[in-house]
């Protein structure tokens, strides 16, 4: 019975994403009360997290723009953000390949970190499973994370209407960067990337048009990527 | 805040058609095919080389106080940063941030 077993497979992977909703409901709220107090209304918010739909671009955006830096430091901060989703995308399509093209464009639509996590995980323990069961678990552990990330954006952009400036909520913004960051830390290289990062960005503090941001994250990644290709080196 | 409505939605919309073309990358345009090694071990450590060079001057210039280093605001980033690291939790950092920003503004009045 394939369709039971595509069933149970979208079940299992709901059941496995559901805990991140207690990830993506504070994150969506705080951009979306973040946004709010930014400047941007209702339809922009909603706009950030409906068309873009990816947390740290989104926040990465927003604050270049509260700090009105030009459009394209912008977009291409926020863009290499997300360039991480290039080894999502890489490690999901020897199991997704095959799918039909419109089935591929959703699933890469609605990539977060978390729905990428859980379902290479579940195609790697599981590889004989059917392509239309990995599916329906990949759209199963994304059920928690994409339709609540609008819904929490929405609850913050309306929430942000109401709440006063003394609650301290512009700091909400670097404690969110910051619970990105922490657990990140996974390896030396990761480390050592991020370290590099807060140095340059204190030694290009002074170059304008917020391009010491950018400055910063080339020379971090390379980093990262050094301290990586020579720990393999040696191991 | 002083962009256009233009330009916000140019943002936007550039900012939704690019991350769409990175997580479609290989999915629909690239294939099975293998990305060189070098790229991929540079994309590995976007995250952590992007957000740590924002959040620095941030946390240490907070606008809120004029640009001065403020006590509250420098301890609230520790205890987000330790309690994501230590616990590995994006939640706890919020929750432990968050908290101990209230607590120090609380205290210091």
């Amino acid at each position: 019975m394939p369709a039971a077993s595509t069933k149970s497979a979208y079940w299992q992977g709901l059941r496995a994403g559901l805990p991140f909703l207690l990830v993506v409901m504070p994150f969506g709220m705080v951009f979306g009360v973040a946004a709010t107090e930014a400047g941007l209304n209702l339809a922009e918010v909603m706009g950030f997290s409906v068309l873009v739909i990816a947390g740290a671009a989104q926040f990465t955006a927003l604050q270049l723009m509260t700090e009105n830096a030009p459009t394209l430091v912008v977009l291409i901060s926020a863009l290499a953000v997300n360039l991480r989703m290039v080894m999502y995308s890489a490690a999901l399509t020897p199991y997704l390949g095959d799918a039909p093209i419109w089935q591929r464009a959703l699933v890469a639509y609605v990539n977060f970190d978390q729905n990428y996590a859980l379902s290479v995980q579940e195609y790697e323990a599981r590889p004989e499973r059917p392509m239309p069961e990995k599916i329906a678990f990949y759209f199963g552990a994304t059920t928690p994370l994409a339709p609540v990330w609008l819904l929490a954006t929405w609850l913050g952009a309306v929430l942000g209407m109401l709440i006063p400036a003394e609650y301290a909520l512009d700091f909400a913004v670097p404690i969110a960067f910051l619970a990105l960051v922490g657990p990140a830390l996974r390896t030396l290289a990761h480390m050592a990337a991020a370290l590099t990062s807060v140095v340059m960005a204190l030694v290009f503090a002074a170059v304008p048009y917020n391009l010491g941001v950018l400055l910063a994250a080339a020379l971090a990644m390379m980093v990262g990527a050094e301290i990586e290709r020579r720990m393999a080196g040696r191991g | 805040m002083t962009y256009s409505d233009i330009e916000i939605w140019l943002i936007i919309v550039v900012l939704a058609i690019g991350t769409f073309l990175i997580r479609f990358s290989f999915l629909g345009l690239i294939g099975n095919r293998k990305g060189p090694p070098w790229v991929l071990r540079h994309l590995r450590y976007t995250t952590v080389s992007v957000l740590p060079a924002l959040i620095t001057p941030l946390v240490l210039w907070p606008d809120a106080t004029g640009g001065q280093p403020d006590p509250a605001r420098l301890a609230a980033a520790a205890m987000a940063l330790a309690v994501g690291y230590l616990m590995k939790s994006a939640v706890g950092a919020i929750l432990a941030g968050m908290g101990t920003l209230y607590l120090m503004l609380y205290l210091t009045g």
